[in-house]
């Protein structure tokens, strides 16, 4: 008997503590969840303090097994930080896709802290999920007075 | 916390540490009590967050011990702690399990294979069998919810502690989780079924004398040999068949990495791992050509298995004992390959954040050319370049005795730069012992302790403790005062200083002290940065109380804030 490969989807978010990777695979595994996808997302966060290298996995598809992504098979890889590009650009699928901050023109970033929204927004280019199931989940995630900032860094990565 | 993300379907995409926190809602847990330590701490913060009642307690074998309290009340407890906790209640474990409990117990422990923020590798399914406790393990956040359930009903039926084993990948990964009530419901006790308290006096089944615990024993014996019957029938396993070639034998996260790697296999996945179902298991062996164990790290079930005269394959331990498993390395052990495993490229180290107090704390020490008997917390991270200012640390509480070990026997010129540094938390987790021992035998050369008190448990995330006055949730509660406890333990020298604002006299009181063959306590007093605000604002909150209470009051010190009156 042979069970049919299931389809699944991985995206990885990395980059350093205090960069807004967790939060942002929180915040992409609650638009997916909320698509009615089922969701695994992974992540090792270790102790609180900011600055060392950090990761979050997230799966989904009809149905998804292990939370954690395996070697060399992330369709998409989402960097924060440039110096960990070269540290976790193995995971990568040869036909997936990176996204790096110099994808956004992030002088016209609202602040240094947006660009975990900006690059969610970069990466949402390639969902089909309605706008507006991002912009719930961004609101949902963020107290009141980032919304403004957040909608214009979203915006900054997902218009072409 | 924010909302949980939820479905069309009323799914929640929860972590297995939230999953576990609103089972315990849904089984009307009247207490929650724990110590931190990732990666469990969640666990208590959710129940707290979702209206349970649950607090910290200065450690681990004291929180245990509430909560057994609690059950000889009948009430249903959670108690949490991360795997090197549990050494420190494996004192209570051990005997509990003999005069088991007439409510419902489940003791959570979280084993981190693979070390992602611990200072060992241990696995702690060791302790079911040694103790005699039951145990389960979930696989993910709607097993940890479901067997959570199973956890409280078996503890209840069988009138006994059960140990909850999660693992860091089943605690902090998130998937989706179908609940009994709507996650803003607060059910009632006639819902979760959860008994009323009372106390019913057992002296016989309680008090574990000799006399007493013999028999004990006998019953807890009689209690594994029922529960194993139960568990054969009726016990959280799933038996998936799907192969005659191969079977797989697992429990806990593995399930998940098993189904990818091998979907052609049978499985069958262990819910209750102890007392094991060895008939279920015999049973399921007897139906495949090829019966591998997967588990992480110890050969534990393989042992079990193979003591129970099982023909079974494991994983080579030579490679596999170490880290935690995936999908890549299931693959592996399946195909025999020990070939060497490709290396991920070395991530960067965390650092404390700058402007950190225990930055100046540690540099000051460095520049006296100490000896540091060092301990658990943020302030480990000064081991690391560029500080490179700890000389040990092996567990909470250990900076103290080591320190006064050292200057037991070390020559007088190295003894005296000998100091021991804990943190806030640490200290009143484990250093009070370490701080009596230093005052009953001092060494001849005294010693110095200093104790790093930043007001709250930075390494876990934030929590509160007994040092900091306000308890789990940030209510306000009394405060223990780390001077008077010096004092009173027989400590002469006791300075309160901020090593931020105060480096230069933190740097001559350390040298004079060494200097001295005395003993001294330094409390270097500066909140954490991420702490800060919060420390600030609820100080300002306090003193707009007191003022309101009590006006005019005179002879306040000249501390600048740095001292605790
Ligand atoms: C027995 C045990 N319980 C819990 C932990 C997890 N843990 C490590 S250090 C620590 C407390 C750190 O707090 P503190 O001493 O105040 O130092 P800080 O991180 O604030 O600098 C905890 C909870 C552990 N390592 N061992
Ligand atoms: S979290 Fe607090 S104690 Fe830990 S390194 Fe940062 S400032 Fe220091």
């Amino acid at each position: 008997m042979t069970t049919n490969q299931v389809q699944t989807t991985n995206i990885r978010f990395a980059g350093l503590g205090g960069t807004g990777v967790i939060k942002a695979s929180d915040i992409f595994a609650d638009v997916v969840f909320r698509q009615g996808h089922t969701v695994k997302k992974a992540e090792v966060h270790g102790m609180s303090q900011r600055g060392g290298s950090v990761q979050s996995d997230v799966r989904f598809g009809s149905e998804v097994h292990s939370p954690m992504i395996p070697d060399g098979a992330c369709d998409f890889l989402v960097v924060m930080e440039p110096t960990q590009i070269e540290v976790v650009r193995g995971g990568l699928r040869t036909s997936g896709t990176l996204i790096v901050p110099a994808d956004i023109d992030t002088t016209k970033l609202p602040s240094a802290k947006s660009l975990n929204v900006a690059m969610l927004g970069r990466l949402s280019r390639h969902f089909d999920f309605p706008e507006s199931a991002w912009r719930e989940s961004l609101r949902a995630n963020f107290p009141e007075k980032l919304h403004t900032a957040n909608d214009t860094a979203f915006d900054l990565g997902r218009t072409p | 916390m924010p909302q949980p993300s939820q479905d069309k379907n009323g799914r929640l995409l929860l972590s297995g540490n939230e999953a576990v926190a609103l089972a315990a809602l849904h089984c009307g847990v009247a207490l929650g009590t724990g110590y931190p330590g990732t990666p469990s701490t969640e666990i208590l913060e959710g129940f707290s967050a979702l209206g349970g009642k649950a607090q910290w307690a200065p450690n681990e074998k004291v929180a245990a011990e509430v909560a057994l309290g609690a059950a000889f009340a009948k009430a249903r407890v959670l108690c949490t702690m991360k795997h090197v906790g549990l050494n420190v209640a494996a004192d209570v474990l051990f005997t509990m399990t003999y005069s088991g409990v007439d409510g419902g117990y489940v003791l959570v422990v979280a084993d981190d294979p693979g070390l992602a923020s611990s200072q060992n590798e241990q696995d702690s399914r060791r302790y079911a069998e040694a103790a005699v406790a039951p145990m389960f393990e979930p696989a993910d956040s709607q097993d940890a919810y479901d067997l959570l359930q199973v956890a409280f009903a078996t503890s209840e039926r069988w009138r006994i502690p059960v140990i909850f084993r999660m693992t860091t990948r089943v605690c902090h990964s998130k998937s989706p989780v179908k609940p009994r009530f709507a996650p803003d419901v607060i059910p009632t006790a006639a819902e979760t079924g959860a008994p009323a308290t009372d106390f019913v006096r057992n002296i016989a089944g309680r008090v574990m004398v000799p006399g007493h615990a013999k028999p004990a024993h006998r019953r807890l014996r009689a209690k594994m040999a029922e529960m194993e019957l139960w568990n054969i029938s009726q016990g959280p396993n799933l038996v998936e068949k799907r192969s005659e070639s191969l079977g797989i034998i697992t429990a806990g996260i593995c399930y998940h990495h098993i189904r990818e790697a091998a979907p052609d296999a049978s499985v069958l996945k262990l819910g209750m791992t102890y007392p094991l179902p060895l008939a279920t298991i015999r049973a399921f062996a007897a139906t495949v050509d090829r019966c591998v164990i997967i588990e992480e790290n110890d050969p534990w079930l393989a042992t079990a298995l193979r003591a129970a005269d099982l023909r079974i394959e494991a994983k080579d331990d030579a490679t596999f004992r170490f880290g935690e498993l995936s999908v890549d390395r299931v693959k592996r052990i399946l195909n025999k390959d020990t070939s060497p495993e490709p290396v991920p490229p070395r991530g960067k180290p965390p650092e404390l954040c700058k402007g950190c107090p225990h930055t100046t704390s540690f540099e000051v020490m460095k520049e006296l050319n100490c000896i540091v008997s060092g301990d658990i917390g943020c302030y480990t991270l000064a081991a690391l370049p560029p500080l490179s200012a700890m000389d040990m640390m092996i567990d909470m509480g250990a900076s103290v005795g080591m320190g006064l070990g050292l200057r037991h026997v070390l020559p007088r010129d190295q003894a005296k730069r000998v100091i021991s540094v804990i943190g806030d938390s640490t200290f009143l987790h484990s250093g009070l012992p370490g701080l009596v021992e230093m005052a009953y035998n001092p060494p001849e050369t005294g010693h110095v302790l200093m104790i790093l008190d930043n007001g709250t448990t930075a390494m876990t995330g934030q929590q509160e403790h007994p040092g900091t006055g306000r308890h789990l949730d940030g209510s306000g509660t009394h405060k223990v005062n780390f001077e008077e406890m010096a004092h009173a333990a027989g400590v002469k020298n006791v300075f309160t200083i901020n090593p931020i604002r105060e480096r230069a006299m933190l740097k001559a009181v350390l040298a004079d002290s060494l200097q001295k063959d005395e003993l001294t306590v330094i409390i270097a007093r500066s909140p954490c940065i991420l702490a800060a605000g919060r420390i600030a604002a609820w100080d300002k909150e306090l003193k707009a109380k007191q003022a309101a209470d009590e006006p005019a009051e005179s002879g306040s010190c000249e501390c600048g804030g740095t001292c605790q009156h």
